[in-house]
């Protein structure tokens, strides 16, 4: 006798080619731009190192549990994240909706952000770099007015490249620059992403592995600078006061949640495509663990080189000061240097104060060139390009840098359309008459058309509109009630017995808690906490106006009503579908109950 | 360098040398050229006399003409630049940047777009090669199979190109089992 071989199910549905493929593009999606340039923020401004502690604990209670949960429902039920949803309970379809209505939603708007960095890549081939030097006005008899106000970076960024317009409400043009390196971004996301996972597989191998290349380079570069020490002490100098307020420990959650990319339908997708027999406890952990070193791994060349560019600064404003003195005092060349510069000051100010008071001397002090934090696009555009014109050899710096980001930011934009593309393909109308190829086409042309709003004159407002409403809060919603929908409605019991046929093991203690009731109770603590911080603070932003008398500080502008009703509306509408669609079946099943040709739904399992 | 009485001497000489350029009249002698209130700063001030006119200084605007002219032979004299070398009073013009006929960064973009829009072509035109090649042998199969030639072996209702025969399934409940077998 002889016993025939399991044969795997063939269902037809594309596979990674190996697990390092799947690990890779896990990580590659919750490694991203916020790792570079949020994280090293968030620990400056909360105290250094000690904000490690409430970011260790959230990972721990709601970041771990959250991921797992995910990669086990999209292993176990084989579907996007409406499919799955859907399978779970329909009343839970809107959760499968609202993830994949913001995975819609992120890839407009992150994509544009690619596009910047995209822009500043091809322009980091010239000699000397485009952001160094500040143009000449109209008459050639000095330098451009806003240019010279601000700095050469400071314009380049917001003129050259934006283009910004001082207020949201002014559109502005369409930026035709910008708008052909958009094209080359969404190009490049069709070509990875043009057959799913088959063609994503193999960019991430690079995408993944290559900013790693950059960061350990930057960082063995990074320390060699002058200063970056005291970057470095600045950073990690452990401020256990700064525990006591409640908003670390909301910052610390809300980042750990964003970082690993949960509760967006791409790590269901992904995930979807594995054999069910794979132990995803294990990869869950393995994913978070190595999102969290990233981050660490990425703050420290950061903090050298903004170590280094505070510690330029203060060195120039000394050099400016001196020289001052020793014009006004005609004392020898270099009888005044850096290090005796405090002696000579309080010398002179003891004998000449008035004429040391009439030479208005800029008082220079390391801590606050350190204290210009900044996060976000404004560390990476403003202040690192600023820091590498300082570097010897800055266009090979400058080209290093941008196409880390680039790749970072681009195996994100892979997960996200996954989340768009794998539930769109899962749908019987759309998988049956159109080809893979012809569908990711379409996603990209349609994402391409609408992200050309982003290329307006007043296109990095909405940016920040986007990101700051329909990228935070529907996410939270959507992952509280994916808790609640495993741990409740699909109940506990039946997801470890799941999970233990596909990784062999039941998941022990800490997983029953943390599914059960801590990871929802964080979820909605961290959940009324951050909608109460939005309300209470006045929704206002920045504008770069160069005809404001504060120049160059940026003015402080309230929304007009108009666009506070579209935050309203970004944030809420992924959030409706949920009890939308549970109402739908609701009435549905209301009516069917009259008909007593009813047939329960089919229980299923992995 | 130190600055001596012979980099005062080459000072005055440029000095001379940038009038005469100037004014080109070659009567500007390097006596003409006074220095004074030199400090330890390395600052001081000076005067042009004019020995043809009785002993009147030239205009300070016709120096500062003069200097402006020749302002980069007279940094590179003393290996210093506008920066490091200052007149009061003369502001340095300032030179437009070096324009390209083709902003660079349009070539740069071009190459990226280029590659970019082979990689999608190469892609799309093997996707649909391999899909011409998929249809081909499935009508193939389906041919054959209605001609009632089975080319395809199959075995326990499986096809046998599915099974790897190469590596073939040993069953360890008896591939192992040796002692049971009577030995001959």
């Amino acid at each position: 006798l002889s016993v025939p071989p399991e044969i795997p199910k063939e269902d037809g549905r594309p596979k990674w080619d190996n697990k390092f493929q799947y690990i890779l593009s896990c990580i590659g999606f919750a490694v991203g731009l916020g790792n570079v340039w949020r994280f090293p923020y968030l620990c400056q401004i909360h105290g250094g190192g000690a904000f490690l502690i409430p970011y260790f604990i959230a990972l721990l209670f709601e970041g771990i549990p959250l991921l797992h949960l995910e990669l086990a429902l999209g292993q176990c039920l084989r579907k996007g994240s409406i499919g799955a949803w859907n399978t779970i309970s329909p009343y839970l379809g809107g959760v499968g909706v609202g993830s994949w209505m913001v995975s819609v939603l992120v890839s407009l708007y992150y994509n544009t952000v690619l596009t910047w960095v995209m822009w500043y890549f091809i322009n980091s081939f010239q000699e000397p770099l485009p952001w160094s030097v500040c143009p000449l006005n109209e008459n050639r008899t000095g330098l451009n007015e806003e240019c010279y106000e601000s700095t050469a970076v400071n314009y380049f960024w917001y003129r050259k490249t934006l283009n910004i317009t001082p207020d949201v409400t002014e559109s502005g043009t369409l930026q035709w620059w910008l708008i052909l390196c958009l094209a080359a971004c969404w190009a490049i996301v069709y070509l990875c992403t043009i057959r799913g996972i088959e063609t994503t597989g193999k960019a991430i191998y690079v995408t993944a592995i290559f900013p790693y290349l950059v960061l350990t380079i930057f960082l063995i570069h990074g320390l060699t600078l002058p200063g970056a020490t005291d970057g470095l002490a600045y950073l990690f100098t452990p401020n256990l006061n700064t525990l006591k307020n409640p908003r670390v420990w909301l910052d610390a959650a809300t980042q750990i949640f964003f970082s690993l990319s949960l509760a967006f339908g791409g790590l269901i997708a992904f995930s979807s495509y594995n054999p069910q027999k794979n132990d995803c406890e294990k990869d869950a952990v393995t994913v978070a663990i190595v999102n969290s070193v990233t981050s660490l791994y990425a703050s420290i060349p950061v903090f050298s080189v903004l170590g280094f560019k505070a510690t330029t600064g203060y060195w120039d404003c000394l050099d400016r000061n001196i020289i001052s003195i020793i014009n006004e005092f005609d004392l020898p060349e270099e009888s005044i240097m850096r290090q005796n510069y405090t002696a000579w000051i309080s010398f002179l100010n003891s004998s000449y104060p008035e004429r040391i008071a009439g030479l208005k001397l800029k008082s220079c002090d390391l801590q606050e060139f350190l204290d210009q934090s900044v996060s976000g696009t404004g560390l990476a555009f403003i202040i690192f390009t600023q820091a590498i014109i300082l570097m010897p050899g800055s266009q090979a710096w400058a080209i290093l840098f941008f196409i880390m980001l680039f790749s970072l930011g681009l195996s994100s934009m892979f997960g996200n359309i996954e989340g768009v593309f794998t539930p769109l393909l899962e749908l019987p109308i759309i998988s049956k008459s159109i080809p893979k190829e012809l569908l990711s086409g379409i996603i990209c042309l349609i994402c391409f058309l609408i992200a050309l709003c982003f290329t307006l004159g007043s296109g990095s407002y909405w940016i920040d509109i986007f990101d700051s409403y329909a990228g935070s809060l529907p996410l939270l919603v959507i992952a509280f009630f994916e808790v609640i929908g495993v741990a409740y409605v699909y109940k506990i019991k039946r997801f470890s017995k799941d999970v233990k046929w596909m990784t062999g093991r039941k998941p022990n203690l800490y997983w029953q808690i943390t599914w059960r009731f801590i990871s929802p109770l964080l979820l909605l603590i961290v959940f009324v906490a951050f909608v109460t911080l939005q309300i209470q603070k006045p929704s206002s932003y920045a504008a770069w106006n160069p005809k404001h008398e504060g120049f160059p500080m940026k003015e402080e502008k309230v929304y007009p009503p108009w666009v506070l009703a579209i935050c309203v509306l970004l944030a809420v509408l992924p959030c409706v579908f949920v009890p939308l669609v549970a109402l739908f079946h609701l009435i549905k099943r209301m009516r069917r109950s009259k008909d007593p040709s009813f047939v329960p739904p089919e229980v299923f399992s992995c | 360098y130190a600055w001596d009485a012979n980099e005062e001497y080459l000072f005055k000489a440029m000095v001379a040398f940038a009038l005469r350029r100037y004014s080109s009249k070659s009567t500007t002698q390097i006596s003409n050229v006074l220095l004074c209130n030199v400090t330890d700063r390395v600052s001081f001030w000076f005067v042009v006399t004019d020995s043809s006119k009785n002993v009147t200084t030239v205009p300070g605007s016709e120096v500062e003409a003069a200097i402006r002219m020749n302002r980069n032979r007279i940094n590179s004299a003393f290996l210093l630049s506008d920066k490091t070398l200052q007149f009061l009073k003369i502001t340095s013009t300032l030179s437009p940047p070096v324009e390209p006929s083709t902003p660079v960064w349009l070539i740069v973009f071009g190459v990226v777009l280029c590659l970019i829009v082979a990689g999608i072509f190469f892609l799309v035109v093997a996707g649909i090669q391999q899909r011409k090649k998929k249809n081909k042998q499935s009508t193939e199969r389906e041919n054959l199979e209605e001609k009632g030639e089975v080319t395809v072996t199959v075995e326990n209702g499986i096809p046998c190109e599915t099974l790897d025969l190469k590596a073939g399934h040993i069953n360890g409940v008896f591939a192992t089992d040796d002692e049971r077998f009577t030995s001959l």
